[in-house]
């Protein structure tokens, strides 16, 4: 039977929902151990166990970045009994641990997956080229192979199972790699999330300048949506690094994503194509976003925009 | 202080991008430019040399072609760069790149090392973990904000939900994210000059590396494409046509 660990950072005292997605996809490919990278709780290891999950390895780095005081506890373990697999996420701390243990280890990481297979080779699929390419790529050589899946790839799936048994595993001393997290600060959160919202708006660099981006705002709220950013916009500094949307930012899939003077970056592309029903607007009648949206109107966002707001708002 | 700065050339991301066959291979022409995430490196490189009497010198991995990505870094004001450049490493994996960029590294002294989050045209986004772990270091990941200090460095970390304060000694590794710093123009005088700084061009041999990459990609497919859908022009109504779609989808 495949022996797969899944890297489960937790947030907010919970495993990361990209966990629970990981753990769905390798429920059906073996037998599934959490790497539990936190404090712990009955409560998160039973949410694991109803999800598939029989074993957890549990870790808790204290106030240490989990980068090499967890990458360094988990070669060990490896170098005893290693799993066929590890599945990380596409994610902050998941890349800092699998970087660090691949190296450490010698092995090849295949990244950015969006499905996995395992045989005598490990198998995965990527997205290239926005979208419009599927890769296929392998991995070969000794157990573990480490595969990176990005968000979204896989559906959470409770399965009603048992709560896992615990080994307590102590980080290893990270020695010159040393990282301290002396200070958290939370975001605070306003209005839906990007995540979760079934409509979500987003500006791009069409609209002109940073304070045209109030336009997206106003059609966002007779919407109940989320807005949105692409990266030039947030590297120009319009908005937070929290609303980017595409391959950097968060990959989202709501029913309706409404892009406004967004060109369609390959980079974008990735992070929303697979939305239900796409809208674009944008001046440019060659805009890759065209090649992606159900509705596509070549225009001037800032005429369409306020006159869309306004039969918005007439109709709440 | 010794600054070194990870840079990478890649094919310029307006043009369409193509694979070469059988190998899969992204086709990189002579002329590559800078990866554009790798100006904030590069400028928070140079004004943590400045603020401490340090050099800045740039390490790229990958064919060098005409230089052009590389001589744009260093018209921003880096004092030399280190360019790996050999066909054996072509198809390298995460891996392969930080071996041999920890090797070249670690041919010096240096202090900090910084790297963008990611490159544009990977985009695996674990180069720089891999490469602290090869020069046991830590690595102070998607740094919003960088302060040095005294031996000492702190930094705001980007997470899921907001951020961390990060605090590490030197030497030690950051990754920046993108808005970290106003990257600068070059000068004309800095373009200039940038003609006449010194590029050492390493082989694997030269860093004793003995390349080996366990992963490959085995076919490419067209992705499921979408339904076609209908793009119009704005006739001073295309409003009314979103009003029509989201009523038919019940959104209103």
């Amino acid at each position: 039977m495949t022996s797969i660990w899944v890297y489960t950072q937790e947030q907010q005292g919970e495993p990361a929902a990209i966990a629970l997605e990981l753990v769905a996809k390798a429920r059906s490919l073996g037998t599934v151990t959490s790497v539990y990278v936190g404090t712990g709780s009955q409560a998160a290891f039973a949410t694991l166990g109803e999800h598939g999950v029989s074993a957890v390895i549990h870790i808790d780095p204290g106030h240490q970045l989990p980068a090499a005081a967890v990458a360094h506890a988990l070669a060990g373990l490896v170098e005893t009994a290693p799993p066929d697999l590890i599945m990380f996420g596409q994610a902050y701390d998941d890349r800092d641990v699998a970087g660090r243990l691949a190296a450490r280890l010698g092995r090849s990481v295949l990244a950015n997956a969006i499905d996995i297979e395992v045989g005598e080779a490990t198998t995965t699929r990527h997205e290239i080229f926005g979208g419009s390419k599927i890769a296929t790529a392998t991995v070969t050589g000794p157990a573990p192979h480490i595969v990176l899946a990005r968000p979204k790839s896989f559906a959470p799936e409770p399965a009603g199972g048992p709560a896992p048994t615990v080994t307590v595993v102590a980080p290893a001393d990270p020695g010159r790699s040393s990282a301290v997290i002396k200070d958290s600060h939370a975001e605070e959160k306003e209005g839906p999330q990007l995540e979760e919202a079934a409509v979500i708006v987003t500006g791009g660099r069409g609209l002109g300048s940073a304070d045209k981006y109030g336009l997206v705002e106003q059609v966002a709220r007779p919407l109940n949506a989320a807005t949105g950013a692409t990266r030039a916009i947030v590297d120009a500094g319009w908005v937070p690094y929290s609303k980017q949307v595409g391959q950097t930012g968060k990959t989202v899939k709501p029913d309706v994503y409404i892009a406004c003077g967004v060109s369609g970056a390959m980079q974008h592309l990735v992070g929303m194509k697979d939305s239900k029903t796409i809208i674009a607007i944008n001046k440019d009648p060659d805009a890759p976003i065209f090649g992606v949206a159900d509705l596509g109107i070549v225009g001037d966002v800032n005429n369409v925009l306020p006159k869309l707001i306004e039969a918005l708002n007439q109709r709440s | 202080m010794n600054v070194v700065v990870c840079v990478k050339q890649i094919p310029d991301p307006a043009g369409p991008y193509s694979l070469e066959p059988d190998s899969h291979w992204l086709v990189r022409p002579a002329e590559q430019v800078l990866d554009d995430t790798d100006r904030y490196g590069v400028e928070m490189g140079l004004q943590i040399a400045q603020a401490n009497q340090g050099t800045v010198t740039l390490v790229s991995m990958g064919p060098a072609g005409s230089m052009q990505g590389l001589r744009q870094a260093l018209a921003m004001g880096a004092d030399g760069a280190v360019s790996i450049d050999d066909p054996t490493l072509r198809g390298s994996d995460a891996l392969l790149t930080a071996r041999v960029l920890a090797a070249a590294i670690s041919r010096r002294p240096f202090d900090l090392v910084i790297a963008g989050t990611e490159s544009t045209d990977g985009y695996s986004g674990i180069v720089p973990q891999m490469l602290a772990e090869f020069l046991d270091v830590p690595a102070l990941t998607y740094a919003k904000q960088v302060v040095v200090d005294n031996g000492a460095i702190t930094i705001n970390r980007q997470t899921a939900v907001g951020y961390d304060v990060v605090d590490a000694t030197l030497p030690a590794l950051v990754s920046v994210t993108a808005g970290v710093v106003e990257p600068r123009y070059p000068t004309f005088k800095g373009i200039m000059d940038a003609k006449k700084k010194p590029v050492e061009v390493l082989t694997l041999a030269d860093l004793g590396i003995e390349p080996g990459i366990d992963q490959k990609v085995t076919s490419i497919a067209d992705a499921p494409s979408r339904q076609a859908g209908q793009t119009i022009e704005d006739d001073g109504e295309a409003h009314l046509r979103i009003i029509e779609l989201l009523e038919s989808m019940k959104v209103i």
